[in-house]
């Protein structure tokens, strides 16, 4: 008893805090489709007007898409059109965008949120029809084709939807929307299989 | 499920990523404190709720966020056509309804 109190002490009181991933070490695997939880990346929400987005694209070192539905990767930086001035910039190399962001003096919005998203790999043959489960949208190679991606919805909850290739896909959701997401996603991948 | 072109999307959407947001062109005073109680009563409250052709503000709201103008029949529920927040009521609807076009 004493020993378990001290141990505690000892843990309220060292510096260091372990943060928990959400969804950390799931993934299905079905017939139809593979359900994997990505690494964490950096993220920023960004909305600026038409004349900013030269010297943001710049900072970025990626250039912002301008047409609907579209999205640019360079570097391991992506940036994903979501409406007509606002984009979501994901970052798997470990670098910060939103430092980018800061040096850019143009107006511009750039907000992090990067602990706010999870996101899930879905891939094989049956990757569409997993997210055709509770997403409406057309997801055929003509109609979503690979880089396209967007805001829309599976089930009840937000999701942005990224193509990596003709047969995965990338979903964004927010954190505490992600059991509800993975949970959804397993039941498709599972029909998905059949 | 009904087909919604957004005219920011430039495409059809599924109507699950639209939500509705009440009836279009209707002006706010630019002198809202000195109108009279009626006025108000007629900018506020009061809408057309026709049998029919209907003007209607629609929000991509799980899609590219914009408010945008709709023109609906509320009979058929079908949507005729689809325009930019801010463009002018359009004086002259497509002929066959069938064609949902954005302007």
């Amino acid at each position: 008893m004493a020993k378990a109190a001290a141990k505690t002490t000892a843990a309220a009181s060292s510096a260091t805090v372990d943060r928990r991933q959400a969804l950390a070490g799931r993934s299905v695997s079905t017939a139809g489709a593979r359900l994997e939880v990505l690494p964490p990346a950096e993220r920023i929400s960004l909305r600026a007007p038409e004349a900013s987005v030269a010297a943001l694209s710049k900072a970025l070192g990626v250039a912002l898409p301008g047409k609907p539905k579209t999205s640019a990767t360079k570097g391991g930086r992506t940036a994903l059109w979501l409406g007509p001035d606002e984009w979501l910039v994901i970052d798997e190399g470990g670098n910060d965008p939103l430092a980018d962001c800061a040096k850019v003096t143009a107006l511009h919005s750039s907000v992090g949120v990067s602990h706010r998203n999870v996101a899930i790999a879905v891939s094989g043959p049956g990757a569409a029809a997993t997210i055709n489960a509770g997403c409406p949208q057309d997801l055929s190679l003509e109609a979503f084709p690979v880089g396209a991606c967007s805001r829309t919805i599976l089930g009840k909850v937000e999701i942005v939807l990224l193509r990596t290739a003709a047969d995965a896909f990338r979903v964004e959701c927010w954190r505490s929307f992600s059991d509800y997401v993975f949970t959804f996603l397993s039941e498709g991948a599972r029909d998905a299989g059949n | 499920m009904l087909l919604i072109r957004c005219p920011y999307c430039e495409e059809e959407r599924p109507e699950l990523e639209f939500r509705n947001a009440g009836e279009a062109h209707v002006a706010r005073s630019a002198n809202i404190a000195g109108e009279s109680d009626d006025d108000f009563e007629k900018f506020f409250f009061i809408r057309s709720n026709p049998k029919g052709i209907i003007y209607e503000r629609w929000r991509h709201i799980h899609g590219c966020a914009r408010f945008f103008n709709a023109v609906r029949d509320t009979v058929t529920d079908r949507f005729i056509m689809t325009y930019k927040a801010g463009e002018p009521k359009p004086s002259k609807l497509p002929k066959n309804s069938n064609d949902v076009v954005s302007k």
